[in-house]
């Protein structure tokens, strides 16, 4: 059996249900071969294994294609030649494919499937039997709605005017592809997320994959990190509420709010909105289910109750240079539960010898001659002083 | 409860709608939600403000040189002719690429071609025969000058996709007056129930290193033949 590139089978995870079956579902888009032989997870939506690079995959081709020639190089297009050859064999062969859909249409019930290999088309063609699964989300409703569409997808997921190949089927034609036809509409979640009037913004997402390209987490974490089928910030409102916010808790906080997805999307999905949203409701759902406050809750508490005074400000701040005794050079490495979690990945800042207020005082006392001359005060807003190794790193502060 | 209810039963929640296709069993006209249905002060489709490009504005000529640049952007070679002179121009084309036995599609009105070169008439062929091809020569149902794009819809002269598809080269031929300026004045165009194909330039992928490599799975070379009206 052949397939063609589909998240949405890997999102109820066709693949390895068939392997329990006893049923080999060859992936014949290249990257999701690269993947698929190399035993690996997809890293982004359109360009899956863009985590491995040319010696990786003439490794992983070398070692478990079989039919492939040892004096294979790493040049990108050699690589596509012997895919090509490994995987045509299989095309001529095959008696049933596997594929998604980008768009559906309503009032013609079309289907239509945009790529660039040409895979597509041989699994659309060539077996006789078609099975298609696709979220219900994908349905337009009218015919020429694929007049914009067509021209979105292209555009903002590999910035050409239009891919190499699309193909449109409507049930099964006599004489021309395969004879028998079957559509699996999918659920898994849709409709509840279709039920949160924000969270339900996400179902227009076209898998572009344009804000994963701009997005300055998904460039410094990698598609991996998210640990869900849909990486990147449409991932992050996506998967929470596919499978339920409790099994995806911490991918609404993936992201720092700079609202870049939000520009480049194509369809105008407010991202940073619905993340905020999906971290409220997980936050309820949190105190819906626990008698005690949080942990956080009880910190934040604290915090607003001492920040409410400048007397326990003050207060607090000469309790916590206390905390300098576990300074070296500068930092500290190691603190007590429950601060030891903030530890455990990062150094913490020593607390300064002397507040700003404390400073402030020093310095603006009546001296002689009744002129003020303060000296500036550091970077931070605090004085330099003499012995202190460096500055606390942006951020340690918080 | 099928799962088929189940699912359009929890979309009639999430949206809030009342349920109207239990006593019709769905929609009145066929393409057309019911009423009751449609998310409430939601636009139908014929409702919609379309203010998106729907009409190109260009010439005839413009429009042949718009998508003849476009096509070669792809890599693919565009050639420009007369009905007159497509036979000669066929023929060389063949020559240049080598290639001696082509599969036709039934009902495809071409010029005689040079005796070196072999039409076969695709006789139903399996994908293993039509592997042993060296080519295939279409005409095409329409052409987008923007996007490059050819569209085949398997009508006569077309020929089924796999034809198109297995061997490594495609010549197409289309005249100039099949060209449309968008891809919306195409859509218009086309037979929605038909099985559509849609080709912009030959395959590629750009999935190793992001490096853009042309020629995978499709033919690795496509030709296209502009045919404009004879002016005599």
């Amino acid at each position: 059996m052949v397939k063609v590139k589909s998240i949405t089978t890997d999102e109820i995870a066709l693949n390895e249900a068939l392997e329990g079956a006893g049923i080999r579902a060859h992936e014949t888009d290249l990257a999701e071969l690269i993947v698929q032989l190399g035993h690996d997870r997809p890293s982004h939506i359109l360009v899956p294994a863009i985590h491995r690079n040319r010696a990786e995959i003439r490794e992983i081709f070398l070692r478990e294609m079989g039919d492939v020639d040892a004096g294979l190089t790493d040049d990108p297009a050699a690589l596509a030649e012997a895919a090509r050859l490994h995987l045509r064999r299989k095309f001529l062969s095959a008696g049933v494919a596997i594929s998604g859909a980008n768009f559906a249409v309503a009032e013609t019930g079309a289907l239509c499937v945009l790529e660039s290999e040409g895979n597509g088309r041989m699994c659309l063609t060539l077996p006789d039997t078609l099975i298609t699964v696709m979220g219900i989300e994908k349905v337009v409703p009218a015919w020429r709605d694929l007049g914009v569409f067509l021209q979105l997808l292209p555009r903002s997921s590999t910035g050409e005017r239009m891919n190499p190949y699309t193909s449109i089927w409507t049930g099964v034609t006599p004489g021309d592809g395969p004879q028998q036809f079957h559509l699996v509409l999918l659920d898994n979640g849709r409709t509840a997320a279709l039920a949160d009037d924000v969270g339900r913004a996400a179902l227009h997402c076209i898998r572009c994959s344009a804000c994963l390209n701009v997005c300055p987490v998904y460039e410094r974490a990698g598609g991996h990190a998210y640990g869900s089928v849909y990486p990147g910030p449409i991932g992050a409102i996506i998967s929470p509420q596919l499978t339920g916010i409790e099994d995806n808790a911490s991918l609404p906080y993936a992201s720092s709010l700079c609202g870049a997805c939000y520009e480049v999307c194509p369809v105008k999905i407010d991202i940073p909105s619905v993340l905020v949203h999906l971290r409220a409701r997980h936050v309820e759902a949190v105190r819906a289910e626990r008698r005690r406050p949080s942990m956080e809750a009880v910190t934040m508490a604290v915090a607003s109750w001492v920040m409410a005074s400048p007397a326990r400000y003050a207060a607090a701040q000469r309790v916590g240079r206390a905390g300098r005794v576990l300074g070296r050079r500068g930092r500290i490495r190691a603190l007590p539960p429950p601060l030891s979690r903030w530890t455990e990945s990062r150094d913490a800042p020593v607390p300064p010898a002397q507040t700003f207020r404390e400073w402030w005082r020093h310095e603006h006392r009546p001296r002689a001659g009744g002129q003020h001359r303060p000296r500036q005060p550091g970077a931070e807003g605090q004085p330099r002083r003499p012995g202190s190794q460096g500055q606390p790193r942006p951020g340690s502060q918080g | 409860m099928t799962a088929r209810d189940e699912t359009l039963a929890r979309i009639r929640t999430a949206l809030g709608t009342t349920q109207s296709s239990a006593d019709g069993g769905g929609a009145d006209q066929p393409g057309e939600l019911p009423r009751g249905d449609r998310l409430r002060g939601e636009a139908g489709p014929d409702e919609l403000p379309r203010t998106y490009r729907l009409r190109g504005e260009a010439s005839p000529d413009e429009l042949s040189s718009l998508f003849a640049e476009r096509l070669t952007d792809y890599r693919a070679t565009v050639l420009r002719t007369t009905q007159g002179d497509l036979g000669a121009v066929i023929a060389r084309t063949l020559a240049r690429r080598g290639v001696r036995r082509v599969v036709v599609p039934p009902g495809l009105d071409l010029p005689p071609l040079p005796a070196g070169v072999q039409a076969v008439a695709d006789d139903g062929f399996s994908a293993a025969e039509l592997d042993s091809f060296d080519g295939a020569i279409t005409g095409a149902a329409a052409a987008i000058a923007e996007t490059g794009t050819i569209i085949l819809d398997g009508s006569p002269g077309q020929g089924r996709r796999a034809i198109t598809l297995v061997p490594d080269y495609h010549l197409c031929i289309i005249h100039t007056g099949q060209i449309v300026a968008l891809v919306p004045e195409a859509i218009e165009r086309l037979t929605p129930d038909r099985p559509l194909t849609w080709i912009s330039g030959p395959s590629a992928t750009s999935d190793i290193e992001l490096q853009r490599i042309e020629g995978v799975h499709g033919p690795r070379t496509l030709d296209v033949i502009l045919v404009e009206p004879s002016r005599d």
